[in-house]
């Protein structure tokens, strides 16, 4: 099966997503000024920051689908941007907040659209095609729902099919705006989880992906993370192991509330209480 | 979907058959297929002389003019409601038709040196272009702004085109000005069929292979865009190739409405959104669809004719109403 070009391209010691100095004007507004950000290959990150800093607008642009004004994008030691758009589908796929369509379509058609990049005009699906989409269905544990209708789902069960999509794709860098929105805590879990074991042995017997998640909720990001990059108002604000970066100080100075950190008892990880400011 | 093909192919023909047999002059299906080969310079034709013409100089070139147009107007319709994910998207209710009349009215009646179908393809981009700019003004392009600013449109070109006609024809204005507005295939022959299949065969094949880009605007344009597709490109390239469509079939039937908005839905209820096979089954029921309709116009108030889009309106607006309806329960 053919993977992107990136990583054939960069080697080794050159993996994961490397960009720097990035801006991003909006009608000529800076939205995303100078940022640095860095995931390495087949880790699990999660971008942090409050509404309006900038998150859903750096995802967007670091998946190639809008433009840059300054800065470079790396993956796999290719520029990202240079690639040829259906090479860079075939490398990044991208997660949106709630995207819906008016069509009749089924479960397995609207992870069929995946396979897009890999497609001829005319000619009907390959093997490759169907075999990628039935992993797909499959590590998202959607395999029962494949002939029900996309419109017919409730809003956890359509985002998982939206990251089946993208699994279609089969991409070596994988990218989620918010990926939990709407969904109950059950769903939330489970979600993050299937997120997190795609980092680290990827879809089937590949190796792991390269994963940056935007996520509102700390905890999650806490629990489930390698790594977490904290933007404010445009800048990155904070960016490294979970641990070392979610502290109360940071919390409180970026959201402006207190915060506590405390261990879950029963996975050790970090949980974070929030206060009022006092 | 091939068996779906072949069947409505077959219908097509049959359909294009029975409807030159229909009408005042009996003629048998046979006798249609002999004339048409004698035409084709086999045998001799099997009718007399003066229906032999009624087949081959009025009834033929006006039939294959309703299956070139019925087909073209419903891709139209297609393409516009997959590239702009409107669901009421449509040559004639986004302006597209009415500008495309008034481009064809103003080289035939003001003497413009354009040839007729270029005129109307213009007239298409410029209908469209203002519809787009107007719901853009509205705030987001939204499906029902995007129809609200085609009727504003629609209704500007439709009066301009009126005034021309009222203008510049002596005698029988008001009824030049239905056929242009309503539409009408009373005077298509031979030139018109040209012009209808040549730009089916111009505007069918980029058509036919755009439907892949076609199915990734499914879930928008951020959707497409990360499945490798130029979004801005394709749309509008695909909506130059609609509005080249659209100004050919207006300018050698008027604007027929409701063609493009429901048979597309029709189709998806037979074989689902896909637009692999969505496209050609959509030219396929439009070619027939429309056969059937002029069909009547013709015969229903003999010797009386009825504008065609007043058939396929009063089949049309009750569906377009079903799927406002719709709408209104999905929001």
């Amino acid at each position: 099966m053919s993977r992107g070009a990136a990583s054939e391209a960069g080697g080794a010691g050159t993996g994961g997503l490397d960009a720097s100095r990035v801006d991003i004007r909006i009608d000529g507004t800076l939205i995303i000024d100078g940022v640095d950000c860095t995931v390495e290959d087949g880790t699990f990150s999660a971008l942090l920051g409050p509404n309006g800093a900038g998150k859903s607008t750096l995802l967007a642009v670091l998946a190639g689908i809008e433009r840059a004004d300054a800065g470079s994008i790396r993956f796999g030691g290719a520029e990202l941007h240079e690639l040829p758009r259906r090479q860079r589908a075939r490398t990044v796929s991208f997660v949106e907040q709630e995207a819906t369509t008016e069509l009749a379509l089924t479960v397995r058609q609207v992870i069929a659209l995946g396979r897009t990049p890999y497609q001829s005009l005319w000619g009907d699906q390959s093997a490759d095609d169907a075999d990628a989409v039935t992993a797909a269905l499959e590590s998202t544990g959607l395999t029962p729902f494949a002939e029900r209708r996309f419109l017919s789902l409730s809003g956890g069960e359509r985002q998982r099919v939206m990251l089946a999509k993208a699994l279609a794709q089969d991409p070596l860098l994988l990218l989620l705006d918010e990926p939990t929105n709407h969904l109950d805590v059950s769903a939330q879990l489970s979600t993050l989880a299937l997120i997190r074991s795609l980092s680290e042995t990827g879809a089937g017997d590949r190796r792991g992906m390269t994963v940056l998640a935007a996520l509102h909720d700390l905890n999650l990001a806490a629990a489930y993370c390698d790594h977490v990059i904290v933007l404010r108002a445009g800048t990155v604000f904070a960016a490294g192991a979970t641990e070392e970066v979610l502290t109360a100080e940071l919390v409180r100075e970026v959201y402006g509330v207190r915060a506590d950190v405390l261990r879950n008892p029963a996975t050790g990880r970090p949980v974070i209480a929030f206060s009022a400011p006092d | 979907m091939t068996v779906v093909a072949v069947v409505l192919a077959v219908l097509l023909v049959a359909s294009v058959t029975l409807a030159i047999t229909g009408g005042p002059t009996n003629i048998t299906p046979a006798e249609v297929w002999g004339s048409v080969a004698h035409h084709l310079g086999f045998g001799a034709s099997p009718l007399p002389e003066l229906r032999d013409g009624i087949v081959w100089q009025l009834r033929l070139p006006r039939v294959l003019t309703a299956a070139a147009v019925g087909a073209g107007l419903a891709v139209s319709g297609a393409v516009m409601q997959a590239v702009t994910r409107n669901p009421l998207a449509d040559p004639y209710l986004l302006g597209l038709s009415s500008g495309a009349s008034l481009g064809a009215v103003a080289v035939l009646l003001l003497g413009a040196s354009v040839l007729l179908p270029v005129a109307a393809f213009v007239g298409a981009m410029l209908a469209l272009g203002v519809t787009l700019l107007l719901a853009n003004s509205l705030g987001r392009i939204t499906p029902s702004r995007t129809v609200l600013a085609g009727i504003a449109v629609s209704a500007l070109a439709s009066a301009i085109t009126s005034l021309v006609i009222f203008w510049t024809v002596t005698g029988d204005s008001y009824r030049e000005i239905l056929n242009w507005l309503l539409g009408s295939l009373a005077g298509a022959r031979w030139p018109e069929v040209g012009i209808a299949f040549a730009a089916i065969l111009i505007a069918g094949a980029p058509i036919l292979l755009s439907g892949r880009t076609l199915d990734a605007f499914a879930f928008g344009d951020v959707s497409a865009a990360g499945l490798g597709i130029n979004v801005q490109r394709s749309r509008w390239v695909l909506l130059t190739i609609t509005a080249l469509l659209t100004g050919a079939m207006v300018s050698v039937s008027g604007s027929i409405g409701f063609v493009g908005l429901v048979l597309p839905h029709a189709v998806r209820l037979l074989v689902g959104p896909g637009h692999r096979a969505l496209l050609p089954l959509s030219a396929l029921v439009g070619g027939i669809f429309l056969v059937w309709a002029d069909t009547l116009a013709r015969t229903v108030f003999d010797p009386r004719e009825l504008p065609v889009g007043i058939v396929t309106a009063l089949i049309g607006a009750p569906v377009f109403a079903f799927l406002l309806a719709r709408r209104r329960a999905d929001s």
